[in-house]
């Protein structure tokens, strides 16, 4: 066992070598950074859809006091290196809009159906899960598609770009950050059931280890982590290859988006990091004594229903500027508005994603039941 | 029929991104190292050009 976490270790150090040389050492330290999420999320099982089913389903509220441990630890960190280097960092900034809102309820709803957000969808690919592996090929599709429809969205109607500190300045807007989390933390505590309030040490540790390792890729980014950015540009890539013509497209034909369709996806923040989360999950799995039970077998019926819903999931995560971690983790921990909108749509989605599961996870008739 | 085992999951996976990474190296071919950004960002004097999801 020694022996093969050892050999698990140096094919991730050549890995980020790999990268370094290839692409730069930015490039390099991304994918780095990338595997430590990926660490993190596996190694310590911190997860942002699992957390939310069981705050609706148990009122176990310890994941969701870890998520925001983790935010609110971030956010110290975010608020003032954003502060004092506009010029090199860009804060997760979103405005809040109709077509926002309505796109982080479908992604809540989705996410629940596969049991994985935008983050832990990928960890379950690289984990060995054959139903997340399915529902990231949708969520490819899913992101690339909603790209298609973004100038759409937006003209459903938004409100003006709107952050904590427009608010507020730096401080205030740190401060009413902090002080949300805290009245959120303490619905939830108020809403738990006895026992399931205190964060084992486990979650705890993984709260501290994400909110050091987005600290991190602020610094070396200039940006905050996100996710789905770079599945996007994956399936853009791929539609551009089968012909599809993209400069016409409002998304694409922006400066920014076709120097990252005409680049490598090694010149790509979230595409590396992505990348080096599904290496880090996969290490994760197999430095265990036992890699785990595979996922129960469904039945055709079942598997349409996840890589639906995973193409549901990437479109939705399109619409709602952001996932779990653009939106929700990174855009609330840097002072975006919408981050909230994000979260308080999501969590009503779930509720709704909770009771549709039963119905997309069609197991086979001879099966072994999930 | 018996589903995958998760580390033959996790290969696929890992394989899949091999193909990506080497289809897209050869349609769009390897950055350019010595044109690289600096390693961080931060302290580097240059605005952030990368996407971001919450960016449309």
């Amino acid at each position: 066992m020694t022996l093969r976490r050892i050999g698990l270790a140096l094919i991730a150090l050549a890995v980020v070598a790999g990268g370094a040389l290839a692409a730069g050492p930015r490039a390099g330290l991304l994918l780095a950074l990338g595997i430590g999420f990926g660490l993190v999320l596996e190694g310590l099982r911190f997860g942002f859809a699992g957390p939310w089913r069981l705050m609706l389903v148990e009122r176990d509220a310890r994941g969701l006091l870890a998520q925001l441990l983790a935010i609110a630890l971030f956010a110290a960190v975010a608020f003032p290196l954003l502060a004092a280097n506009p010029l090199e960092l860009a804060p997760a900034h979103a405005p809040i809009g109709v077509g926002m809102v309505l796109g982080a309820f479908v992604f809540g709803a989705a996410m629940q159906v596969v049991m994985g957000c935008g983050s832990g969808t990928l960890v379950n690919a690289g984990s060995g899960n054959l139903i997340g592996l399915a529902a990231l090929a949708g969520f490819v599709g899913g992101a690339f598609l909603g790209t298609l429809h973004a100038d759409f969205w937006a003209s459903l109607g938004r409100l003006p770009l709107m952050s904590a500190q427009s608010l507020d300045g730096a401080t205030g807007g740190l401060g009413l950050t902090l002080a949300s989390l805290a009245v959120v933390a303490a619905v939830a505590l108020v809403r738990a059931a006895p026992g399931k309030r205190r964060p084992p040490a486990r979650l705890i540790w993984a709260g501290l280890l994400l909110a050091a390792l987005a600290s991190v890729h602020l610094a070396v980014a200039g940006q905050s982590w996100g996710i789905v950015y770079g599945l996007g540009l994956w399936g853009a890539k791929l539609a551009a290859a089968a012909g599809a013509d993209l400069s016409a497209n409002a998304f694409w034909a922006m400066p920014v988006n076709a120097a990252r369709l005409d680049a490598s996806i090694l010149t790509d923040v979230t595409s590396l990091t992505d990348i080096g989360l599904i290496l880090g999950a996969f290490l994760v799995m197999r430095g265990r004594a036992q890699p785990g039970a595979p996922s129960a077998p469904l039945a055709l019926q079942g598997w349409l229903g996840v890589i639906v819903a995973g193409l549901v999931l990437g479109y939705s995560s399109r619409m709602a500027l952001g996932c779990n971690v653009g939106a929700y983790f990174s855009g609330i921990a840097t002072g975006s508005l919408h981050g909230w909108a994000w979260f308080a749509a999501a969590f009503a989605g779930s509720a709704l994603g909770l009771r549709l599961r039963p119905f997309v996870l069609v197991a086979p008739r001879r099966g072994v039941a999930a | 029929m018996s589903p995958l085992s998760r580390p033959a999951v996790g290969l696929i996976a890992l394989a899949a991104l091999a193909a990506l990474i080497a289809w897209d190296a050869a349609r769009t071919g390897l950055p350019d190292p010595f044109r690289a950004p600096p390693a961080l960002a931060l302290g580097s004097g240059a605005a952030p050009t990368g996407a971001h999801c919450t960016a449309n």
